[in-house]
């Protein structure tokens, strides 16, 4: 997803003499060839995000489309007053950009998770939050961001996530890509989990349950129809992210269920608890420990669809009684 | 003395314009440093807020700027070439509405409404709205940062324009400004002064007992900056480090402003109470009559 981002914005920038980027001392060598081919419109501001962030307000309130870009929770939380203040109260045009979602940067510790962005992000005034499933997600969103005017946030991964979108993709923001079709379940996934959501639907098929997957890529605005019909068409939601079940995909799914008039239906975050990973290792691993492999969600869809098939027969058998 | 009551003095001050830019009227800065304190006194008193001795030690420093230094127009606030100021200390606002409305980028019957409900002014620095308020704060560290941006902006659009920003001295202790001044330097943003209005008190002591600045100069000079030190209350002194930028060529510029919290009523002065107090009916009127609205 980094080295999509790259290539977008090295292409936007070709075309359109507004963009600038201001980095926080980091992305060495991804950073290169942007700074090589526009060196008056690339800044290192230094191992100094508020200032960094600053900076970028006032660069885009003279004009210019920023884009401030380090890894993990530095250009977010660290700056994240500066970016309430002096980016969303002003509609400043800046792109917060962070590269290592989730547990990206897992074997670094927890220092190096990010693990709530997605939350505070969301709840800013006139914020638009994006977390791209693959690199050509990445590569739109980056093109969309860039070309909506006011502040954005974009989650990226790390580099060299598999493509999952084996086609081009029609990708507009605030609207959710539906991946895999389906009838009896929907799996929403925002982020670097993409793939994953995409192997659950294939292993839930050998099991006989056809999963919906569907991409939700902006989080905000959100794309409520996608839910809703998900509700209506597959009566089972599920939600999936590299992130707290806390002010993510999943509460803003759980919003949107609670608040419509809909019939209920079945409905489960998969997510991180709201507590430090103290364990050691990789993405991969890390995933695996907090119940976010292909197997683990697989066996949770499965069984709470289990579990809901037997209640409701219960309720069934009850009711004619 | 003789008490007035706030109706009566606010009504015979509130539309009183003390100077036209627009007509080349000679201005009397002393007269306007006055007028700041006398209305920024009357807003405060009557939305029972706070921030006085912060609005009084900054006087001259609005009045000279906003009247031979900043280049804005108020007939087009968002002009493109204006010079930004930034009152970074926004707590302070009031002084800055004031100056605002004399300069007529507002009405002066906006100032009846600070701080109320549904009016237009809010208790710290916000530009929705508000013609002439160049960026919100009330958060402090925040102004220097912006401030380094819209500098960075013109120097790379090679427009002419500076950028001026205010700070407090108790904001001194934020980090990020502390960031900015490294950044300012480093990006010859000579386009940019600084002025701190150093009146040595902060929200709960003096700077020294808080958390010292000194040798406050000399670190901003280690930075990298041009360094000025001056009376803050000195017109002539004002006007001449403010005429006279940059104060060393290819640097930004800071302008220490030695201050007195809460000039202009002798017993406001130097005294960290005025921080957050409210004048109550007596000290009201005393100090209406220092500041001779009783005449």
């Amino acid at each position: 997803m980094r080295d999509a981002f790259f290539d977008a914005l090295v292409q936007l920038a070709e075309q359109d003499r507004n963009i600038y980027l201001v980095v926080g001392d980091l992305g060495f060598a991804v950073t290169a060839e942007f700074a090589k081919r526009f060196p008056t419109r690339f800044l290192n501001a230094g191992v100094a995000e508020q200032n960094m962030t600053g900076v970028a307000a006032g660069l885009a309130l003279s004009g210019k489309t920023v884009f401030t870009y380090s890894i993990a929770n530095f250009p977010i939380l660290r700056c994240f007053e500066q970016i309430r203040n002096d980016v969303c109260y002003h509609k400043a045009n800046v792109k917060v950009v962070a590269v290592g979602g989730g547990f990206a940067y897992g074997s670094l510790g927890a220092t190096h998770h990010a693990t709530e962005d997605l939350a505070v992000m969301r709840a800013l005034p006139g914020m638009t939050v994006m977390a791209p499933g693959d690199p050509a997600e990445a590569y739109a969103a980056t093109q969309a961001v860039a070309t909506h005017r006011g502040p954005c946030y974009l989650r990226l991964g790390r580099a060299g996530e598999p493509k999952v979108h084996q086609h081009p993709i029609q990708f507009q923001l605030g609207k959710a890509i539906t991946v895999r079709k389906g009838g009896d379940a929907t799996l929403i996934s925002t982020g670097g989990l993409l793939e994953t959501a995409v192997q659950v639907s294939d292993a839930l098929l050998s099991r006989g349950i056809r999963c919906r997957v569907v991409s939700m890529h902006t989080l905000k605005p959100l794309d409520e129809e996608a839910i809703l019909a998900a509700v209506r068409e597959t009566g089972a939601v599920f939600t999936l992210e590299e992130h707290s079940v806390i002010g993510g995909l999943g509460s803003a799914v759980a919003e949107v269920l609670a608040e419509s008039l809909g019939k209920p239906a079945l409905f489960k975050r998969m997510g991180l608890p709201s507590s430090f990973s103290c364990k050691v290792g990789t993405q991969e691993y890390l995933r695996a420990q907090h119940g976010l492999s292909v197997e683990s969600v697989t066996g949770t869809i499965s069984s709470a669809l289990d579990k809901n098939r037997v209640f409701a027969s219960r309720i069934e058998s009850s009711v004619s009684m | 003395m003789q008490f007035l009551s706030r109706e009566i003095i606010f009504s015979r001050l509130k539309y009183r314009r003390i100077f036209s830019l627009n007509k080349k009227t000679p201005i009397d800065l002393n007269l306007l440093a006055n007028q700041i304190r006398l209305k920024t006194l009357h807003m405060i008193h009557r939305a029972k807020s706070s921030h006085l001795g912060s609005s009084f030690s900054m006087a001259e420093l609005l009045a000279v700027l906003y009247t031979r230094i900043l280049r804005v127009d108020p007939n087009n606030p968002e002009w493109d070439d204006r010079d930004r100021f930034i009152l970074s200390k926004g707590h302070a606002c009031a002084a800055l509405y004031v100056v605002l409305a004399e300069r007529g980028f507002f009405p002066q019957t906006w100032l009846d409404e600070f701080y109320q409900d549904g009016g237009h002014l809010a208790g710290h620095a916000t530009h929705v709205g508000v013609p002439g308020v160049e960026f919100s704060t009330g958060s402090l560290g925040h102004g220097l940062p912006v401030s380094c941006g819209m500098a960075l902006a013109a120097k790379m659009d090679g427009r002419s324009h500076r950028v001026f920003t205010l700070l407090s001295d108790g904001e001194c202790d934020e980090g990020s400004n502390w960031e900015a001044a490294l950044f300012a330097p480093h990006h010859k943003l000579d386009n940019l002064t600084v002025i701190i209005d150093y009146n040595k008190i902060q929200s709960l002591g003096t700077v020294k007992e808080v958390l010292d600045l000194e040798p406050f100069a000399d670190k901003w000079k280690a930075f990298g900056w041009a360094v000025v030190e001056i009376d803050g209350h000195n017109l002539e002194q004002i006007e001449k480090a403010l005429r006279t930028l940059p104060a060393a060529a290819g640097k930004p510029t800071c302008v220490i402003a030695h201050t007195v919290k809460g000039k202009g009523v002798s017993f406001m002065e130097d005294k960290l109470l005025w921080h957050y107090r409210c004048p109550n009916k007596q000290e009201m009127a005393n100090a209406l009559s220092e500041l001779g609205a009783s005449e």
